[in-house]
C-alpha cells in the first residue's frame, strides 16, 4: 500500500501544490487547451461556451481535445483508484502536449494538480498537473485581465467560491486563517464588471454540501448544508448566486427548487462573458 | 460488528431540526470565538507550526521520552504502569481499586477510558463510577457515551437536562435555567466526591522533564477527583507526552483558543506527585498507538491534542450530532483516528466529508486531516470495505469515463442521459439525490455537439 502511493505521489511536483505554476503574463495569442468538466459539458454547456467565448475575446487560441471526458475525481474521491486510473490515462492522452490547459472548474483543477495520482507517475503526468489552471486563475494570474469592458451586471451577486478553490488552490482567503491578508481572485475580477453589486451573507466559505459522491451517499446531511447556505444566501437579498464552481451550483441550484427559492444562478464565467440579462 | 451507517444516523439526527439548529449554532459560535481569540495572538500561525513541530519531534523520538517520563514520574513518588491494550489497562485500573478495597472511584472526563471502555469494566466488577465533569455526568446518567470530546453533552438542550435531572434526582424540569441544573448537580454529585476512595483522571499533556502530568478543567473537577482521595490514579495515552515545561506554554495558548475561544480554562493544574500519605498511578496506554505510529499516512494523527476544533467547525459534524459516528471520537479527527481501531466497523466513516478543508486549518497543530480522509477511502476500497453499490457505480463510471464513445453516447442523448448519466454525475442514487433536491435537467446539446456545430 505504502509503495504504490508514494510512487504516485511523487510525482506531483511541488510547484504544482497551492498556487499555480508561472507562465509569462500576458502572453498573447496562447494556445491553451480547453476542459469542458463532463457535468458542464451535459448539465451547463452554457458555461463551457461563455468560456470559449471569453477565451477567444482574449485572443487565445483555444482547443478543444474532442476525445475528452473527465479528470477522475468522481472514481479517485471515492477511493477507486483502479477505476478512476484509465480515465487518467486517457486525459493524459487528450491533454499533455498542451503547454497550458484551461477548465472552469476549482475542483477539477484541483484533482488534475493535486490529486491526479491514480496513473503512475510519468513526465506527461507531472505536465499535466503543472499545466492546468482553473479558468479564474487563467485570467487573474496569467493573461492577468483587468476589464471586461462587454460586460454588464446590474444585480446583487453572491459570490460563492468553493472549497477546493479556496483551499485547494488558494484562489481566495479563508476565514480558518484569520491573521492572513483577505483576498479573492474571483472577486477581484467580478469587480471589473459594470454595475455588479455584491452582498454580504455569514459563513461565506462554509461548505455547501456538494462534496461529489457525498452529495448522494450522505443525502440528508449536503442537502441540510446547502439548505442552510441558500438561507444565509436569501437573507442578503441577493438576485443571483455566481460561483466559479458549476458543481456546487448544480447542487446549490436542486435545492433552491426544492424550496421554491427564486434566487438565480450564473457561473462566473457567463457574468464576465457579458451574460445576456 | 456490521459497519457503523453515519449516513443513516444523521439523516435521523436532522428530522428532528430542534436539535441540529441547537448543534450548528453552539459549535459555529466556538468557531467564530475561535476565529477571534486566534486574531488576537498575532503570531498564531507561528505557533501552530511550533505545535506541530513538537509533536512530530516528540513522536518520532517517543521511546526517549517514555522513559524520560517514566524515571521522572518514579523520581517524584509515582507508580508508572505500562498497559498495551485496552483490556491491560483496565484490569491494571481494578487490580490497584481492589487491592486497596476501593469500592467507590470518582474520576474527570478523560477520552482515553471511553476508547478503553473503562466504566463498564469496573462497574460489572463492583465498583461505583462517578463522572465529575458536569457534561460527562449528564452523559452518564442518560447511558449515552459523550457525543464531542470537549462537551460530552453539548447536542442536549437545557430542556433535554432538566428532563433528565427531573427523572433522575426528582428536579423541577420546569427549571431549565443552567445555574439551576448545575446546582442540582453539584448537591447530588458532591456527596459521591467526598465519600470516594479513588479518583481518577487523564490528562492533557506529560511532560517528560518533570514527570508532571497536566489537565485543563473548567469546573476544577479533575483537581477534586485528583485531590480528595488519597488514592489517585491518572491514565495517558503515549502520545501525550511533550518534551520540556517551556513546551506546554505553546500548547496551552493554543488548546483553550482552539477549543472555545477561551483564553484560558480556569484550572491548569500541574500534578507531579502524591498528596502526604497518599497513592499516584500514572498508567501509559498505548491501545493502538504505536501502531498507528508505524503508518506512514496517518502516524500524524497522534498530534492531536483534542480541541476538539475540526469538529466545531465541520458543517458534517454540526448537522450529524456526534453520536452518528458511533465512535469515542467523532467529527474530522474520530474519521481519521477510529480505522485505526476497527478498519471494518469504521468503513464508512472516511466517506463522510465533503473534504473541505476547513478541519486542516483549524488544526492547533496541523494534521492534514482532509488528506487522510482522503487516503482513508483509498485504504477502504483496498482492503475490500467500499459499500458495494458504490463499488459498482464507480466501476461504470470508470468505463464509460475512461472511454470516449460510451461517454458521447451516454451524454449525447437526453433520453439516455437520463437513465445513464445520473450513475456517475450523480453515482446511480437518483432517488438519494432527489430527496431533498430537483434533479438538474440535462441540456437539449451538450457543449460538445455546440461546438462541433459552431466552431468545426
Amino acid at each position: 500500500m505504502a509503495t504504490k502511493r508514494q510512487t504516485r505521489q511523487s510525482g506531483v511536483p511541488s510547484v504544482a501544490r497551492g498556487v499555480g505554476p508561472t507562465l509569462s503574463p500576458r502572453a498573447t495569442l496562447m494556445q491553451v487547451a480547453l476542459m469542458i468538466p463532463c457535468y458542464i459539458d451535459m448539465f451547463y454547456p452554457e458555461v463551457g461556451v461563455a468560456t470559449l467565448e471569453l477565451l477567444e475575446k482574449l485572443k487565445v487560441d483555444v482547443v478543444y481535445p474532442f476525445d475528452q471526458t473527465c479528470c477522475g475525481q468522481p472514481m479517485a474521491n471515492s477511493g477507486c483508484f483502479e477505476e478512476a486510473q484509465a480515465t487518467e490515462e486517457l486525459f493524459i492522452k487528450n491533454f499533455s502536449r498542451f503547454d497550458c490547459i484551461v477548465t472552469p472548474s476549482g475542483s477539477c483543477t484541483h484533482h488534475l494538480r493535486n490529486k491526479f495520482t491514480a496513473v503512475p507517475d510519468s513526465p506527461e503526468r507531472r505536465k499535466i498537473s503543472a499545466s492546468v489552471y482553473d479558468f479564474v486563475e487563467f485570467l487573474h494570474d496569467v493573461l492577468q485581465v483587468r476589464e471586461f469592458p462587454w460586460a454588464n451586471f446590474k444585480h446583487k451577486v453572491a459570490l460563492h467560491t468553493s472549497c477546493s478553490a479556496i483551499r485547494g488552490l488558494g484562489m481566495a482567503s479563508m476565514s480558518e486563517r484569520v491573521n492572513d491578508p483577505k483576498f479573492s481572485k474571483p472577486k477581484k475580477l467580478l469587480e471589473q464588471v459594470a454595475g455588479i453589486q455584491f452582498v454580504d451573507f455569514e459563513r461565506p466559505d462554509e461548505c455547501c454540501g456538494f462534496g461529489g459522491t457525498f452529495s448522494v451517499t450522505e443525502e440528508a446531511v449536503a442537502a441540510k448544508m446547502g439548505y442552510d447556505k441558500l438561507e444565509f444566501i436569501r437573507k442578503s437579498g441577493a438576485d443571483y448566486i455566481v460561483s466559479s464552481d458549476m458543481s456546487c451550483l448544480m447542487h446549490l441550484q436542486g435545492c433552491a427548487r426544492r424550496l421554491g427559492a427564486n434566487v438565480k444562478f450564473l457561473h462566473i464565467a457567463q457574468v464576465l462573458n457579458g451574460v445576456a440579462q | 460488528m456490521s459497519a457503523v451507517d453515519q449516513a443513516k444516523n444523521a439523516a435521523a439526527f436532522i428530522e428532528d431540526r430542534t436539535h441540529e439548529q441547537h448543534l450548528d449554532q453552539l459549535l459555529w459560535m466556538m468557531r467564530t470565538r475561535r476565529d477571534e481569540a486566534a486574531s488576537r495572538v498575532p503570531e498564531w500561525e507561528q505557533l501552530r507550526d511550533l505545535a506541530s513541530q513538537i509533536k512530530e519531534h516528540t513522536l518520532s523520538h517517543l521511546a526517549h521520552y517514555l522513559e524520560m517520563f517514566e524515571s521522572s514520574a518514579k523520581a517524584n513518588g509515582v507508580t508508572v504502569h505500562w498497559a498495551q491494550d485496552a483490556p491491560e489497562h483496565n484490569q491494571i485500573v481494578y487490580q490497584i481499586l481492589s487491592d486497596r478495597n476501593a469500592d467507590s472511584l470518582i474520576k474527570s472526563k478523560s477520552m482515553l477510558t471511553e476508547e478503553c471502555e473503562t466504566r463498564p469494566f469496573l462497574e460489572a466488577r463492583g465498583i461505583r463510577v462517578t463522572e465529575t465533569d458536569l457534561g460527562e455526568r449528564i452523559q452518564q446518567l442518560d447511558n449515552q457515551p459523550p457525543s464531542h470530546i470537549v462537551g460530552p453533552s453539548w447536542h442536549k438542550t437545557t430542556q433535554d437536562v432538566a428532563n433528565l435531572f427531573a427523572r433522575v434526582y426528582g428536579s423541577d424540569k420546569e427549571k431549565t435555567d443552567p445555574v439551576y441544573l448545575a446546582h442540582v448537580m453539584r448537591v447530588n454529585t458532591r456527596p459521591l466526591i467526598e465519600q470516594a476512595k479513588a479518583g481518577m483522571t487523564g490528562a492533557n499533556f506529560a511532560v517528560a522533564e518533570t514527570g508532571a502530568v497536566v489537565t485543563v478543567t473548567n469546573e476544577g473537577n479533575a483537581d477534586l477527583s485528583a485531590n480528595v482521595p488519597e488514592l489517585r490514579i491518572c491514565s495517558v495515552g503515549l502520545e501525550k507526552i511533550i518534551p520540556r515545561n517551556e513546551d506546554l506554554a505553546v500548547f496551552i495558548r493554543l488548546l483553550t483558543r482552539s477549543a472555545t475561544g477561551n483564553s484560558i480554562t480556569q484550572y491548569t493544574s500541574h500534578f507531579r506527585s502524591p498528596r502526604k500519605n497518599g497513592e499516584m498511578h500514572i498508567i501509559l496506554v498505548d491501545n493502538g498507538r504505536s501502531s498507528r505510529l508505524g503508518m506512514e499516512k496517518f502516524w500524524r494523527s497522534l498530534k492531536c491534542i483534542r480541541c476538539a476544533a475540526c469538529m466545531n467547525t465541520c458543517p458534517v459534524y454540526r448537522r450529524s450530532g456526534g453520536l452518528s459516528y458511533g465512535s469515542t471520537y467523532m467529527g474530522p479527527i474520530g474519521i481519521i483516528m477510529m480505522p485505526t481501531f476497527d478498519a471494518h466497523r469504521y468503513s464508512e466513516l472516511p466517506f463522510s466529508s465533503t473534504l473541505n478543508g476547513s478541519c486542516t486549518n483549524v488544526c492547533p497543530v496541523k494534521i492534514d486531516i482532509h488528506e487522510q480522509i482522503y487516503a482513508w477511502r483509498e485504504v477502504m476500497e483496498e482492503k475490500h470495505q467500499i459499500n458495494l453499490v458504490k463499488k459498482e457505480a464507480m466501476i461504470v463510471a470508470g468505463k464509460v469515463l475512461s472511454n470516449p464513445l460510451l461517454y458521447r453516447i451516454a451524454a449525447d442523448s437526453t433520453e439516455t442521459s437520463l437513465k445513464v448519466l445520473p450513475r456517475f454525475a450523480l453515482y446511480n442514487h437518483l432517488n438519494a439525490w432527489g430527496r431533498h433536491r430537483d434533479i438538474p435537467q440535462p441540456a437539449k446539446e451538450t457543449f460538445h455537439d455546440w461546438y462541433k456545430k459552431h466552431r468545426s
